[in-house]
């Protein structure tokens, strides 16, 4: 594999967005507005992130009809345009320089480093997911898996799909596959929609956004699919891949309702969540985090999305999930202070952003009060269930680490187990094993225990002999922030 | 008419794929749903996230081990092997 540095990558720039999603690219556009030099760095091949995810050569889905396509495509070209957008890009590491930071990536093979004075990171999430019976099964997705074989790739997941999880991200995933020629099976949210009636505020504020979900809910119907509420997919089954999934009936606490459970065919399951905010970068520069409103760590920042580091701003689903209309109005915010708009502010513009902001997060805050993770999910495992999938470490290993090797948190089980040590460094498998180590040790779930990675993608490892001063030296440690009171997003 | 589609060879099976689409989301369109077995357990295993960000999903691609079936492109000149264990079992 050739590894070279890309010298003619070093000009300096004003401000480099790390991430071309929702967040990045309103940034990004933002900044070039403001008269900034840009740089844009991405992993994917195309602008747009996991929201607006196409394949190559395409538009995003729904163009023309979705209303935030006319946004997209404001915002790609402009990013295509006018910065210097670097697709295909991995971020590995990103350190502080004497003018600025510098940012690596691995771009085929090859090192590129880019140099800029202000940072916007824009690293989105990804699916948060739970162990449970199977779920190692070729045949089983996270709800976000399933939606980027469709939306990237014009996959579907399986002629029989079952979806499952909580969140109002289950219904555009289970309604593309149903039109897009899969036989949903059954779409199992875990929660009851119910508590919606205590957010009516938040609601009213958001009626797009519910119109887009009773779009889904339409379109499902017309595929004689209706969405349960208090169920959920507890276990897989198959020889080597699945051929179908238990579902059960839950109580308000997830507890399984005895006499409830029923098996249903399917070639494939979508399961997800809720996210994880993608918090290597912002943890490497050692920018403050605290616990958002869904129990992930997500980074702190001020009115104007900076962090506590100086010259580095954060936007989108990393200060904590809120979705892709949050993402675009923070990243503008970004973009503007990065781009050093804060001195010379349009005062309007930033009271229109502040305000559509602070609405945003209202009912980002009342979907995360509605879609909870909730215990009774524990109860589902079996000794032999899978936690970690990397080091296929079982249910039984981690109780054992608790009770047998005294083991007191979820940092200890992944020290005795290898837990979260292997290839995804615990991204699949931290939620789960800290809530299981909490709940077995009687100690609180600690979510920071698998966040921090120094390299925050896997890299050739001839490229770290090649790097003069390999960036392995982490900031500051972060505060770990849950016992703190802040309001959460 | 239009011409049939560019493959990619799958332990000597002709794999078809649409321009754009990854390794891992042309074999699962093939209705091939696992190309890896585990390192411990021996157990088989295909894509689950979807994003690069699980490694479930690792092949063998052009003689490299430990290749994202989720994020290679496919391409027609492109040779992909199933993955056994930790893929480097001829350098035992």
């Amino acid at each position: 594999m050739a590894i070279s540095r890309d010298s003619s990558a070093d000009a300096r720039v004003d401000v480099l967005v790390l991430g071309a999603g929702p967040a990045g690219l309103a940034a990004a556009t933002a900044a070039v507005h403001a008269g900034a030099r840009v740089t844009v760095v991405d992993a994917g091949p195309t602008p747009g992130g996991q929201y607006w995810r196409h394949p190559p050569g395409s538009s995003p889905p729904g163009i023309g009809q979705h209303p935030t396509t006319r946004v997209y495509r404001m915002l790609a070209e402009t990013v295509r345009a006018r910065t210097r957008y670097l697709s295909g890009h991995d971020v590995w590491a990103v350190e502080r320089d004497d003018d600025g930071f510098a940012a690596h990536t691995v771009h085929e093979g090859a090192e590129v480093t880019v140099h800029a004075r202000r940072l916007v990171l824009a690293t989105g999430a990804h699916d948060r997911s739970l162990p449970f019976p199977g779920w190692d099964l070729p045949g089983v997705y996270s709800a976000g898996g399933a939606q980027s074989l469709w939306k990237g790739h014009r996959v579907t997941i399986g002629p029989r799909v079952a979806v499952g999880g909580t969140g109002p991200f289950l219904l555009p995933v289970a309604a593309d596959l149903a039109a897009h020629g899969a036989r949903v099976v059954g779409v199992f949210e875990a929660n009851h929609p119910r508590s919606w009636s205590r957010h009516l505020p938040a609601v009213t504020s958001s009626v797009g956004t519910f119109l887009r979900g009773a779009g889904h809910v339409a379109t499902l119907s017309r595929h004689r699919v209706r969405p349960r509420v208090r169920h959920a997919v507890v276990a897989a089954h198959g020889d080597d891949h699945v051929e179908a999934v238990t579902v059960v009936r839950l109580t308000p606490e997830w507890t399984v309702v005895p006499g409830s459970s029923r098996v249903v065919e399917c070639d494939a399951v979508a399961v997800g969540w809720g996210f994880t905010p993608r918090l290597e970068l912002p943890l490497a520069l050692g920018c403050t985090t605290r616990l958002g409103a869904d129990g992930s760590l997500v980074v702190r920042v001020d009115d104007h999305q900076a962090t506590d580091v100086t010259g580095v701003y954060a936007a989108g689903e990393v200060c904590g999930v809120g979705g892709a209309a949050l993402a675009v109005v923070e990243g503008e915010l970004a973009g503007l202070a990065a781009a050093g708009a804060r001195a010379v502010p349009d005062r309007d513009r930033l009271a229109r952003l502040l305000g559509r902001r602070a609405q945003l997060r209202r009912f980002a805050q009342a979907i995360h009060e509605v879609y909870p993770v909730r215990p009774g999910w524990l109860s589902w495992l079996r000794p032999d269930t899978l936690v970690c999938r990397c080091e296929e470490v079982t249910v039984a290993t981690v109780t054992n680490a608790v009770h047998e090797l005294g083991a007191t948190d979820a940092r200890s089980v992944k020290l005795l187990t290898r837990a979260g040590m292997g290839w995804c460094q615990g991204r699949m498998c931290g939620t789960g094993v800290a809530a299981l180590a909490g709940a077995e040790a009687g100690t609180a779930a600690t979510p920071h225990a698998f966040a921090e990675r120094p390299v925050a993608t896997p890299i050739p490892l001839g490229l770290l002999g090649r790097v003069e001063k390999p960036p392995l030296q982490p900031g500051p440690a972060p505060v770990p922030s849950h016992n703190r009171k802040d309001r959460p997003l | 008419m239009s011409p049939p589609p560019p493959t990619f060879d799958f332990d000597g099976q002709a794999i078809p794929f649409r321009p754009g689409q990854s390794v891992g989301a042309a074999l699962l369109a093939a209705g091939i749903r696992s190309w890896r077995t585990t390192r411990v357990g021996g157990r088989p295993r295909g894509m689950f996230c979807g994003i690069g960000v699980c490694f479930d999903c690792l092949v063998i691609v052009d003689g490299q081990p430990n290749q994202r079936a989720c994020l290679v492109p496919a391409r027609a000149e492109t040779d992909v092997r199933r993955q056994e264990g930790s893929g480097h079992g001829n350098l035992s």
